[in-house]
């Protein structure tokens, strides 16, 4: 006890200085973050109030009648399901396998890094060139005509630069000295990747397909041209047929429909962003549960 | 024919003029190193002379960088591993490699001693019990048995360093292998582990030729029977043990285990 002498932590006006500009700081991030969460809040409840009320079991079993101003939507959201399901057949056994690939045999040179910086920038290009690309090559060039198929394989092109970064990123978080563990017991680099490298990655590149399904359904650009249709009172039998597609509709009814009840687009929407949203929380929950079980 | 004034059996490793470069560093210079079957024989000198990237070569997998080039030839067991038709899983089979940190594969402790055996027993039908056996006799040479026997299905990764360092010794056995290249084995362990481990490996002694690197004195003295000594690419000194240490015959030699180098 020393009595007179100042207290041993008492704090300097250095010190008070510091914790006002933590506070500051604090405060100005926050208010960010709540700028970034606010619309996303306003939408998701002006898009509830407004479209809640047309959605029914009939409004998604039924399908448009009067011109689109009545009616429900079955033959956009078959029609999304399908151009999804198609699009995920075509890219996602091509990009895993270019992933794994690039990930574990490519020598480490230029070639390679070029391919990966290009593979990234592809992952760029607007939506509407890659429906341009899908016009000139899937509609006319390989004669697949406004389809299903072509519009599906244009959404794979697009897709797949992102399937292939995000799978490549999935197989390079699996520590490199399990590979060498596994080479080192005799294993082939095949045998290496079957059975360590790719079971580890799995969580990490099904999050990725399933962050790309969600985005795939939400696209319109790219099937406008190439496979969507405006209006089809009929569901598609096969994949050279045309279809409805959620986002078309959207679109449609909501700009060239004029005498369209004011809460149909909004029905629209509310169910096209419920599906992407249940994807999403499919794939957060995937996670979750896979990095349980998983330690290292 | 037979000469029994000369052993008739061939080095575990025998390097002969071995040159190695990383891109343009060369790490190994003109090493020719014999090591007997059969011992350990550890391998000491200052960080960075070459220790890790001499083992790495006796079982190839320094290629797998894609930038190593190699001169020279070695020999396991008198055959040329570098020889053209020389297939690298056989290699790998012979020639086992325990790393400086555990890395246990993210599967069972059950899976990881069987996992090499698995991939080298493929096509042969090989019973349940026979599996059981090859694991627990595995597991019992690495003194490690009665600490997993009852929860060999859990992940070996959440094992202590010191069990999953076993486990890591462990699984090499299944497939026989006749070389054990250990990279300083001990280095991530507590002193409890390493006197466990040190006390495996003495175990495995004579069953398998081992090459051990080491930055432990006491432990290369203790624990091995060959003492080489490199430094910067070159091996300097390689004898008996207790002659490299009491009476070595290079004035490099004596300074590093006096500890002249740090
Ligand atoms: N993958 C690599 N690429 C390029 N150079 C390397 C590589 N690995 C090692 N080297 C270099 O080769 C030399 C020898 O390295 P090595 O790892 O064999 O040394 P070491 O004796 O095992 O050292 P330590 O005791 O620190 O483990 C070092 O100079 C190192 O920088
Ligand atoms: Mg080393």
């Amino acid at each position: 006890m020393t009595g007179t002498a100042a207290p041993l932590f008492a704090g300097t006006s250095l010190n008070s200085r510091d914790r006002k500009v933590e506070w500051l700081v604090r405060v100005l991030l926050g208010l960010m973050t709540a700028l970034l969460i606010l619309p996303v809040v306003i939408i998701m409840a002006l898009l509830v109030v407004e479209g809640g009320p047309v959605i029914s079991w009939e409004f998604l079993t039924t399908r448009p009648v009067d011109g689109m101003t009545a009616g429900g939507i079955l033959p956009a959201l078959v029609g999304t399901v399908w151009l999804v399901v198609v699009a995920l057949i075509a890219s996602v056994p091509v990009g895993v396998a270019a992933a794994v690939y690039l990930s574990e045999y490519a020598p480490d040179n230029w070639l390679t890094r070029a391919i990966n910086l290009a593979i990234i920038n592809l992952a760029g290009v607007p939506s509407i060139v890659h429906a341009l690309f899908g016009v000139g090559a899937f509609v006319l060039f390989f004669r697949f005509g406004t389809s299903i198929l072509a519009a599906s394989l244009t959404l794979a092109v697009m897709t797949l630069p992102v399937v292939i970064v995000s799978t490549r990123e999935s197989l390079q978080a699996v520590p490199r000295a399990f590979r060498e563990a596994c080479w080192n017991m005799g294993a082939t680099r095949w045998q290496t990747i079957r059975r360590i490298v790719l079971p580890n990655a799995l969580s990490g590149i099904l999050t990725g397909i399933i962050l790309e399904v969600s985005r795939t359904s939400g696209e319109t650009a790219p099937i406008m041209f190439t496979g969507a249709a405006f209006f089809l009172p009929f569901l598609p039998q096969g994949v050279l047929d045309q279809t409805m597609a959620m986002s078309l509709h959207l679109f449609v009814i909501a700009t060239q429909v004029p005498d369209a009840p004011e809460a149909l687009p909004f029905g629209v929407a509310l169910v096209l962003i419920s599906m992407v949203l249940a994807m999403n929380a499919l794939s957060i929950a995937f996670r979750v549960y896979v990095r349980g079980r998983k330690k290292w | 024919m037979a000469e029994p004034a000369v052993a008739p059996v061939p080095a575990a490793i025998a390097t002969r003029g071995l040159n190695l470069w990383y891109g343009d560093f060369q790490a190994l210079f003109d090493v020719n190193l014999d090591v007997r079957q059969g011992i350990i024989t550890s391998l000491i000198g200052p960080s960075g002379c070459g220790k890790s990237t001499l083992l790495r070569s006796c079982n190839r997998i320094n290629e797998r960088l894609g930038y190593v080039r190699t001169t020279g030839s070695i020999e396991i067991l008198g055959q040329d591993i570098y020889a053209p038709e020389v297939e690298l899983v056989q290699v790998r089979k012979q020639v086992g490699m325990v790393f400086q940190r555990p890395n246990p594969l993210p599967l069972s402790i059950r899976d990881n001693v069987s996992f090499g055996h698995r991939l080298h027993a493929r096509g042969h039908r090989v019973s349940r019990s026979r599996k059981e056996e090859l694991v627990e006799d595995a597991l019992r040479k690495v003194l490690l048995w009665d600490s997993v026997k009852d929860r060999l299905d859990t992940l070996a990764t959440e094992l202590s360093l010191e069990e999953q360092q076993k486990l890591c010794i462990a699984r090499l056995l299944p497939v026989k292998p006749a070389v054990l290249l250990m990279d300083e084995p001990c280095s991530a362990l507590d002193p409890k582990g390493t006197a466990a481990v040190e006390e495996l490996i003495w175990e495995l002694r004579g069953e398998f030729t081992i090459l051990i690197v080491t930055h432990n004195m006491a432990q290369a003295r203790r624990a091995s029977e060959e003492t080489v000594f490199m430094l910067i690419g070159k091996v300097i000194e390689h004898g008996l043990t207790e002659d490299v240490f009491l009476n070595p015959q290079h004035r490099q030699t004596a300074d590093y285990i006096e500890g002249r180098y740090g």
